[in-house]
């Protein structure tokens, strides 16, 4: 991989993961040997049937999960030996995340929860970072509305908008969309391309949905634990094609 | 899926536990307090019907006094009469009895041993049985005494002398040659064990003649016992007609029926008092069990509904609520039951260190005390699971379909309205009360602030709100994000906060209520020393006991003694009454100064002057008789000469003191003020005073701050006493804290969960849920302390009287704020270090 040479550096790197739940009889490979480097400046998805490792995957990148084995890199710090502190902070500087559900403090208000991990962290708000991502996600007027108050696609956009307020290394979306109708996912969606296009984000999301993998510029196929194929630039018959044929081969 | 429903049950077993714990508690202190006070009573009716002979013959009039204070009678029972009774058919046996008061123990060490609290008893042995035909004291080693230099002690008072058989024992009489010294030969105790605290001085009968007697052969009582087959009234019948006029015979029984009236109502407060105590611990525990059982069926509203789309009826989802309450409940009283026993058994170990000992043996489980424990713990329960249930049972079934359990907008409204009104209702009977309700004012102030409390409680989570929002501005201010997160979650539901918090409130009205009135009643006693007591010296004895003259006698030889004035107290009935009647001798005006109303304070011979309240309450004025009569008989007819206020430097009636003397009573004395010369160095005469009061360590020498320090500590004892019953109510208390953390952290899981993906480390979780409990444990200082603050004061305002100053204790509502920091940094141990144990990756996916 390292002979080509235009490739920009990684932001998140996994060499030969493993993760085992269980033991003896019952043991279950999550994964079973993943070496993928995440492109710094990109929009990847990760996809895969359901077991395929792909949540497993993105939990152990994103400093929520330990693998059994294996060696994980994010923006240039190796996970391996880092405690519980080490971990937390990590996550709260350099880490932005976007979950299916359940993704604001209901008591705090949008720019509360915006600004909650810079709050954690005690770091000074980036006034004009902060006005761009909020513009970005549309949401000026809705700044001091709780969570209750706002729409399912509000929310999540909140949630972007919060995943991206501390400028970190790179943030992880698990199935962002999978709860919004299709015009609401369309705008987190396109929102998330654009602070890859316009702020040179790096961003992961994990989906099985090959619509929001269309806006990607690289997909991720795993299956049972191992990754299995891969498409650049993928428009979504392509996904499609390549998912059938997966789940083909499962099946057989 | 079978994990989580583990799980959920685990986490199920655990609410049962704390809300459990609420009953547990409360059931345990109801019983322990029952367990105590049959204790209590089963010891003393011991002792009494133990002690008790079938008939007695003793000086007229000899039990209307307490003859503590009263000084010894001098009508006495001649041998003859004793000859005479046991000639009769009816009487088997009349053994003369010979008893004085006011004698003291000394340890080896000098000491004072008993002093405080129970009674030193001093009598001579004889082997006549009680009413039962049982022996009245058992020996426990060596032998009776027989010569007159011989004593038994009772068993505890030789252990806390530290006096061995043979040893000299050292004693204080209460008049004539006041050290005294006998040698122990033997120890006892009364048939039935222990003495409940008294201290027993038993002497031969003529060792015991030659101390209260001057040595004559003469008696103060005689013990009778019935022939076989003669019943207590035929011998109290036969006796009458032999004795002499200024005697009388009465039965065993009456005697016994006395001592318990007399000693029943001191039991009595004791047992009213640990009462009220178990009643607010009980009501505390409701609360508790109410909210516990509310924020389960909140969280469980899903479960519920799904039970009720599955085709339960209404009534049925509210009757299985109701059983769990009630399995609970059983399940919890009964360990509270045997909790109570060792409760009963630090309550005891209390008590018998203030000196009323209380055998172990008489602490024990009665149906009675079984039955109410099982009736006030489940009834509780039951009462509080009660609207909770009724919730239960309204949950739609549609609701099972609902993403997410709906938060009920809180319908606050209707609660403010009846709330504000009931505030009303309770400030309308304080006012009365204040105003001067009939009958006694503070019982109005008392109900209206009881009604006050349990508004306060229910309309918690609206008047609370400022407090919750000023603890989410200090907190975000001072700890950041997690401040201003915890002051968020305790804002969120209100109710929730205000009914945990309500449990706190409780305990800490109550205990600011008391706070204003000590503070008040250790101002009035400051203000009044100073205003009344214009002696420089004051010399009384502990719990104001008589003493021998003999230590004025020393006292007026001290250099620089200008004037000493004698006191004495004594029991005398007035008008089919008891009173406390002061005998002060001729100096007594020399030093103060009555605020005289009519006529004059210089009382010569027969004469009195009265205090104007007691006057108007009999009825007589200057110019008419008053008759005293006296212990043994003796009457004694006064004409009063003046009127004044009243005064705390004498009684209601005062007198000349050699009329003592005439009253057939001993000169004992049991107050003496000293004025200083002008001139003399105050810090040398106060300390040879004291060495001239050291050989009599029941009597101390005071000026004025040590004075009112001694009245004071007596009153904050009582106070600690009372704090420390009402930390029992607090710590109930933070078990409702920890309980509602609790199930709010699990409530919440997904959102911890969040927090930790998200950035925040451990330690900010914890801190960030001991906030909210020190918020919750914050609101519930802050209405507790202000809502007693206001009765405290009210109260203050009926009992004028006897509180003249009002104060108001700062200092300790500063520390109770502090204690209830501590309180909420305690109760959020478990629940923070459960909520930043989770895994965040479970966290989140929890449904």
């Amino acid at each position: 991989m390292t002979s080509v040479p235009h490739r920009p550096p990684a932001a998140a790197r996994a060499v030969d993961l493993r993760k085992v739940y269980g033991s003896g009889q019952s043991e279950v490979h999550a994964l079973a040997g993943v070496t993928v480097d995440l492109d710094a400046g990109k929009f990847t998805a990760i996809m895969g049937p359901s077991g395929s490792g792909k949540s497993t995957l993105m939990h152990c990148l994103a400093a929520l999960d330990t693998p059994t084995s294996g060696t994980i890199e994010v923006d240039g710090t190796g996970l391996a030996g880092l405690n519980d502190k080490a971990l937390t902070a990590l996550r709260r500087d350099r880490i932005g995340f976007v979950f299916q559900a359940f993704n604001l403090i209901p008591t705090l208000t949008a720019k509360e929860n915006i600004l909650l991990p810079l709050d954690l962290a005690g770091a000074k708000v980036d006034q004009d970072w902060f006005d761009t991502v909020v513009d970005a996600v549309g949401l000026r007027d809705r700044l001091g509305h709780r969570p209750s108050e706002m729409s399912g696609g509000q929310q999540q956009r909140v949630a972007c908008a919060r995943a991206l307020a501390s400028k970190p290394s790179i943030v992880f979306a698990d199935e962002p969309t999978g709860n919004l109708d299709s015009t609401s996912g369309a705008e987190v969606l396109s929102f998330l391309r654009r602070s890859v296009d316009e702020f040179g984000q790096t961003v992961v999301m994990v989906t099985h949905d090959a619509v929001a993998a269309s806006y990607c510029d690289r997909v991720i196929f795993l299956a049972d634990g191992q990754v299995v194929d891969e498409i650049t630039d993928p428009d979504r018959e392509q996904i499609l094609e390549h998912m059938t044929a997966l789940q083909t081969r499962a099946a057989g | 899926m079978f994990r989580l429903t583990l799980r959920n049950l685990l986490a199920r077993k655990l609410r049962l536990v704390m809300s459990g714990l609420s009953i547990v508690l409360g059931v345990a202190f109801l019983s322990g307090v029952l367990v105590f006070s049959n204790g209590l009573s089963t010891t003393f009716d011991g002792i009494i019907y133990g002690s008790t002979p079938d008939g007695v013959v003793r000086a007229k009039d000899f039990a209307e006094f307490d003859a503590g204070y009263s000084g010894t009678p001098k009508n006495v029972v001649t041998p003859e009469t004793i000859a005479e009774l046991e000639e009769l058919p009816e009487v088997d046996r009349a053994d003369g009895d010979v008893a004085g008061f006011g004698m003291s123990l000394l340890a080896s060490d000098g000491t004072l041993v008993g002093g405080t609290g129970a009674p030193t008893l001093a009598f001579n042995y004889h082997d006549g049985p009680n009413m039962d035909g049982g022996d009245i004291l058992e020996l426990d080693s060596g032998r009776w005494p027989e010569s007159d230099q011989e004593i038994v002690l009772d068993t505890g008072a030789a252990e806390n002398g530290e006096y061995e058989l043979g040893d000299e024992v050292q004693l204080l009489a209460p008049y004539g040659e006041i050290e005294q010294t006998a040698t122990l030969v033997g120890t006892a105790e009364f048939n039935g064990g222990g003495t409940a605290g008294a201290t027993l001085l038993i002497f031969s009968t003529e060792g015991a003649q030659r101390l209260f007697l001057d040595g004559k052969d003469v008696f103060n009582r005689v013990s009778l016992t019935a022939a076989e087959g003669v019943s207590q009234e035929e011998l109290r019948d036969a006796a009458a007609e032999v004795i002499p006029e200024d005697l009388e015979a009465v039965t065993g029984d009456k005697v016994a029926d006395e001592s318990e009236a007399a000693i029943g109502e001191f039991l009595g407060i004791i047992k009213i008092f640990l009462i009220v105590f178990a009643a607010i611990a009980v009501l505390v525990g409701g609360f508790i069990i109410l909210n516990t059982f509310s924020i389960l069926v909140a969280q469980r509203s899903r479960e519920l509904a799904l039970m009720r789309a599955l085709g339960a009826a209404r009534d049925q989802v509210t009757r299985s609520v109701l059983l769990e309450a009630l399995v609970l409940s059983f399940l919890a009283s009964t360990i509270g039951i045997g909790l109570g026993l060792l409760l009963s058994r630090g309550l005891a170990s209390i008590f018998r260190a203030i000196g009323l000992d209380i055998s172990s043996a008489a602490l024990d489980l009665t149906v009675g005390t079984v039955v109410i424990s099982y009736v006030v713990g489940v009834a509780v329960t039951m009462v509080a699971a009660y609207l909770p249930s009724r919730r239960a049972g309204r949950v739609a079934p549609v609701a099972a379909m609902r993403a997410e359990a709906p938060q009920a907008p809180a319908p606050l409204g209707r609660r403010a309205a009846i709330g504000g009104a009931l505030l009303l209702v309770g400030a309308a009977l304080v006012a009365w009360g204040v105003a001067g309700a009939p009958g006694p004012d503070a019982i109005w102030v008392g109900i209206g602030g009881v009604v006050w409390i349990i508004t306060v409680a229910v309309i918690s989570p609206i008047i609370g709100k400022p407090v919750l929002v000023g603890c989410r501005a200090l907190f975000s201010r001072v700890f950041g994000a997690p401040g201003r997160l915890a002051g968020e979650n305790a804002l969120r539901d209100a109710r929730r906060t205000g009914a945990t918090a309500s449990a706190l409130m409780i305990g800490l009205a109550l205990v600011s209520t008391i706070g204003v009135l000590a503070a008040s009643m250790n101002k009035s006693i400051d203000d009044l020393v100073d205003e009344e007591f214009t002696a420089d010296y004051l010399v009384q004895s502990v719990n104001f006991v008589p003493f021998s003259t003999s230590v004025g006698d020393d006292l007026a030889d001290v250099n620089g003694v200008s004037v000493l004035s004698r006191q004495q107290y004594v029991g005398a009935k007035i008008d089919g009454e008891t009173e406390f009647v002061a005998a002060n001798d001729e100096r007594f005006n020399d030093i103060y100064d009555l605020d005289v109303v009519e006529g004059t304070t210089d009382v010569q011979g027969a004469e009195a002057f009265v205090a104007d309240e007691y006057a108007d309450e009999l009825g007589v004025g200057i110019g008419d008789p008053i008759e005293l009569t006296f212990p043994g008989g003796k009457k004694l007819e006064l004409e009063i000469v003046g009127i004044v206020k009243p005064s705390e430097v004498t009684a209601w009636v005062s007198f000349p003191l050699d009329q003592v003397e005439q009253a057939g009573l001993a000169r004992q004395d049991t107050s003496i003020s000293i004025l200083l010369e002008d001139g003399a160095d105050a810090e040398t005469v106060k300390n040879d005073l004291d060495d001239a009061a050291s050989d009599v360590p029941i009597v101390a020498v005071y000026d004025k701050e040590e004075f009112s320090d001694s009245i004071r500590d007596q009153v904050n004892q009582l106070l600690y006493m009372i704090y420390g019953l009402l930390a029992l109510a607090i710590i109930i208390a933070v078990f409702g804290i920890v309980n509602t953390l609790g199930l709010s952290v699990i409530e919440r899981t997904r959102e911890v969960g969040l927090l930790r993906a998200i950035g925040m480390s451990r330690s900010r979780l914890r801190r960030m849920i001991t906030l909210e409990s020190v918020a919750i444990a914050l609101l519930g200082a802050v209405l507790g302390l202000g809502l007693g603050l206001v009765v405290g004061v009210s109260l203050r305002e009926t009992l004028k009287e006897d509180l003249s100053s009002l104060a108001l204790p700062f200092t300790q509502l500063v520390v109770f704020l502090a204690i209830a920091v501590v309180v909420g940094v305690l109760a959020a141990v478990v629940p923070s270090i459960r909520a930043s144990r989770m895994n965040v990756l479970e966290a989140i996916a929890e449904e």
